[in-house]
């Protein structure tokens, strides 16, 4: 507990050991993107006379393929309303027709309707490839944009330390190690739970950078303040260390305190932002590890240049 | 000295009571303004498109078309609706709560060229699409509502056959276009009625003249509507369309009655949802507020006493004053935007956390209670003023990005965000102070352990740094 800088191997083999998986996912199988970023439709149907077991994804994969939707993707799945157990499906396709998609919902619903008695739709997106393509372009400029103007932001606000530029790099290090980790467990999510990346996983993403440079800022804005107090002969690992510690309570409290409230919108907030919730919940907890453990860390790192003693013979965590 | 306080209280005081009052206004009305809850599409249903105008079109046309569609939007009777131009050739269209959503678009997208043709004493089918001479080429084939499409033929096949127009769409008289509603029970079928001026009102009474107990096709938008077969030579240019059902009678109605649109629109992308979905996820997100609010506020209390407490107060006061400036500005409340409210009580809540952290360590360097809450704000300031300022950065990036269509909804979220962290600055560092500065001044609150200083086990672990 009293020397987190010396161990600040053992904290970058950490976050590594989390990284490299997802990231070996990443290579793999890529990110499973929703129809935000790839075009397409998805629709959310309830059938209100038929019971799950009832329903058949061959058959409504053909009726949608009737009706000019082919290659429909159908999931099958129980949903609860006011304690009552409803069967719903839902199915993603390609995106409706530009000139005349009332009818083509029409028919569907009427196609569907006449298999399985009432059927409700709950919700229906459709993005166009023109509308899917602008987005994904917005994106990117959206995650460089932040980067870059958290990265002049910082450098103003340290500018009374030394070294100013160092802390928005850390800083930006911090982030990017939280952005990587976040898009490794969403390539394995998208694996094994089919989590789909969409607006809601941008809005995400981006909040977590937002609140991984909080964290990262209140353990600078203590190494800053200590420095301006430096008294002689204190090394800069032991005024890091020592800034850490400071922090350390309020690192924990206000992470629980988000643990609380993502904790109560994952079991009660409803199922559509439920995929949001999740991510928010891995981000965070990320983005307050890499503030404490690597952006703290890499400033020490930075002070010594120890990069230059890397690639030399002997354990580097000795250096 | 004492002014110190009171001011800012008394302002604290009367900022809460006027939100208060706002967020619980009898009725939604304050002063004589309407301040209920706007809900966004994903909490009360409704549907959002995005259309593109069909090929090269210049930016008057689409401020013309934009004013019809709003028109038609308004004649829809959908209330806070939004009909919005978006770049150079788009229209964002938003319709909340709307009832039949796809009979709504096919309402608004409609051309509303409405024709008269000659077809050589032939009768056509309700819902043929015909080449005309006003219109040879028809990119939109609409079917007619009314009539269930052949699942085996889906799409109608258009004959090679161009019809005569007798009139031009141009000069119908907008303002002569009404619905007449038989009292007739036999004949009771909704019918609108509509004039043509000009020209096309000589032309048709010369070819009514010339074709009495002969067919003559009504066109809407290249789609027969209906063959009547003429009585009488129809003076004065005037004539009906009879329809099956009311709701058709309304469409053409309102098609007509605003002007036809000089354009074609297509979709691009859309999003509807069901109104009950829209309830199932208000309720979802009442219930995860107010439980995140309480077990914040239990933790706040159990771990830092008496300034928990406090803080607690202040993030009540946070949450009226945050709901009172939605009702009032008013900001529409989405799905995302209630995440993002519920995300900026941690980061108000965080405000609070710098500072008793820093008032602790403060008291335990023995310094007196009152000059310990004055040096924890001021020390703990820096921190809350940068940390704050990089996430309002983020969350104008995202308020920017969420012009763009597709991920329209993250833009709820970065405005609630952004207004959290400036209303939390407020309620966390102001409220919070005044009301400590106040508190400590009072004999009763004097005991160190109420500032959670006893019995701390980190106290050793500290003095030794």
């Amino acid at each position: 507990m009293k020397n987190i800088v010396s161990l600040r191997y053992i904290w970058f083999l950490i976050s590594l050991l989390i990284i490299v998986p997802g990231a070996i996912y990443f290579a793999m199988y890529g990110l499973r993107t929703g129809i935000d970023f790839a075009g397409g439709a998805l629709w959310d149907l309830h059938f209100t006379t038929k019971q799950t077991n009832e329903l058949d994804t061959e058959r409504i994969r053909a009726i949608f393929a009737q009706n000019g939707f082919e290659g429909a993707q159908v999931q099958v799945s129980v949903v609860k309303i006011d304690g009552k157990e409803i069967a719903s499906a839902v199915v993603r396709t390609i995106e409706l027709s530009a000139t005349k998609p009332e009818q083509q919902q029409r028919d569907v619903l009427a196609a569907l309707t006449k298999e399985y008695g009432e059927v409700q739709r709950e919700s229906l997106q459709s993005v166009g490839p023109t509308v899917s393509a602008e987005a994904t372009r917005s994106a990117a400029i959206a995650v460089l944009g932040a980067c870059f103007a958290i990265l002049i932001y910082l450098t103003v606000a340290f500018r009374k330390a030394p070294n100013p530029f160092r802390y928005g790099v850390c800083a930006v290090f911090a982030m990017l190690h939280d952005v990587l980790l976040v898009l490794g467990m969403a390539a394995i999510l998208g694996h094994f739970i089919g989590l789909e990346v969409d607006a809601y996983f941008l809005t995400a993403l981006l909040t977590i950078i937002s609140f991984s440079v909080h964290d990262t800022i209140v353990v600078f804005d203590r190494i800053r303040e200590n420095l301006i107090h430096r008294r002689s002969g204190e090394i800069f690992d032991d005024i890091v260390n020592h800034s850490i510690v400071q922090t350390l309570p309020r690192s924990i409290n206000t992470q629980l305190t988000s643990i609380f409230t993502l904790t109560a919108l994952l079991l009660f907030g409803g199922v559509t932002i439920r995929n949001l919730v999740l991510i928010l919940l891995i981000g965070l907890i990320s983005g307050t590890y890499s503030s404490i453990f690597n952006a703290a860390q890499l400033l020490v790192v930075w002070e010594h240049r120890e990069w230059r003693n890397w690639f030399r013979r002997g354990s580097a965590a000795e250096a | 000295m004492r002014n110190r306080e009171i001011v800012p209280f008394l302002f604290i005081m009367v900022i809460t009571a006027l939100c208060g009052w706002i967020a619980f206004a009898p009725d939604n009305t304050w002063l004589g303004r309407d301040v209920s809850v706007r809900l966004g599409l994903d909490l009360q249903g409704g549907t959002q498109v995005l259309m593109k105008a069909d090929g090269v079109v210049d930016k008057d046309i689409m401020t013309t078309a934009a004013t019809v569609i709003e028109k038609r939007v308004n004649g829809l009777g959908v209330s806070e609706s939004i009909v919005q131009l978006s770049g150079k050739d788009r229209i964002i269209v938003e319709l909340p709560g709307v009832r039949d959503p796809e009979q709504a678009i096919e309402t608004l997208r409609g051309t509303g060229r409405l024709e008269f043709i000659d077809t050589k004493g032939k009768f056509l089918n309700e819902g043929t699409v015909v080449r005309t001479t006003g219109n040879p080429e028809p990119k939109v084939p609409q079917t007619d509502p009314a009539k269930p499409v052949d699942p085996a033929n889906p799409q109608p096949t258009i004959s090679p056959e161009v019809y005569q127009s007798i009139t031009d769409g141009r000069d119908l008289d907008t303002r002569q276009v009404s619905l007449r509603l038989s009292n007739d029970k036999i004949s009771a079928k909704p019918a609108v009625s509509f004039a043509f001026t000009g020209q096309s009102a000589s032309d048709l009474a010369t070819f009514t003249a010339a074709n009495i107990q002969k067919p003559m096709c009504i066109v809407l938008d290249n789609v027969i509507v209906s063959c009547p077969v003429v009585q009488s030579a129809l003076i004065g240019g005037s004539g009906e369309i009879t329809t099956n059902a009311r709701a058709d009678a309304e469409k053409i109605l309102n098609q007509l009655k605003y002007g036809s649109l000089p354009i074609t629109l297509n979709i691009e992308s859309s999003r509807t949802v069901s109104a009950t979905l829209g309830a199932n996820s208000v309720q979802a997100s009442i219930i995860a507020g107010m439980v995140g609010l309480i077990i914040v506020a239990l933790f706040m209390i159990i771990y830092y006493r008496l300034p928990g407490l406090l803080a607690t107060v202040a993030l009540i006061i946070y949450t009226i004053i945050i709901y009172a400036v939605h009702k009032l500005i008013p900001i529409t409340l989405t799905l995302s935007g209630i995440a993002g409210f519920i995300l900026s009580i941690g980061l108000a809540v965080d405000a609070n956390v710098l500072i008793f952290a820093r008032l602790k360590e403060e008291l335990r360097n023995k310094r007196s209670l009152l000059r310990a809450v004055d040096a924890g704000f001021d020390e703990a300031w820096p921190a809350i003023r940068d940390s704050s300022a990089s996430t309002l950065i983020t969350s104008a990036i995202l308020f920017v990005f969420g012009n763009s269509f597709g991920v329209s909804l993250i833009k709820g979220f970065a405005l609630t965000l952004a207004l959290g962290i400036l209303l939390s600055l407020f309620t966390a560092v102001v409220v919070t102070r005044t009301f400590l500065r106040l508190i400590v001044r009072n004999g009763a609150f004097q005991s160190l352990w109420l500032y959670e200083i006893s019995n701390d086990p980190d106290l050793q672990e500290q003095s030794a740094v």
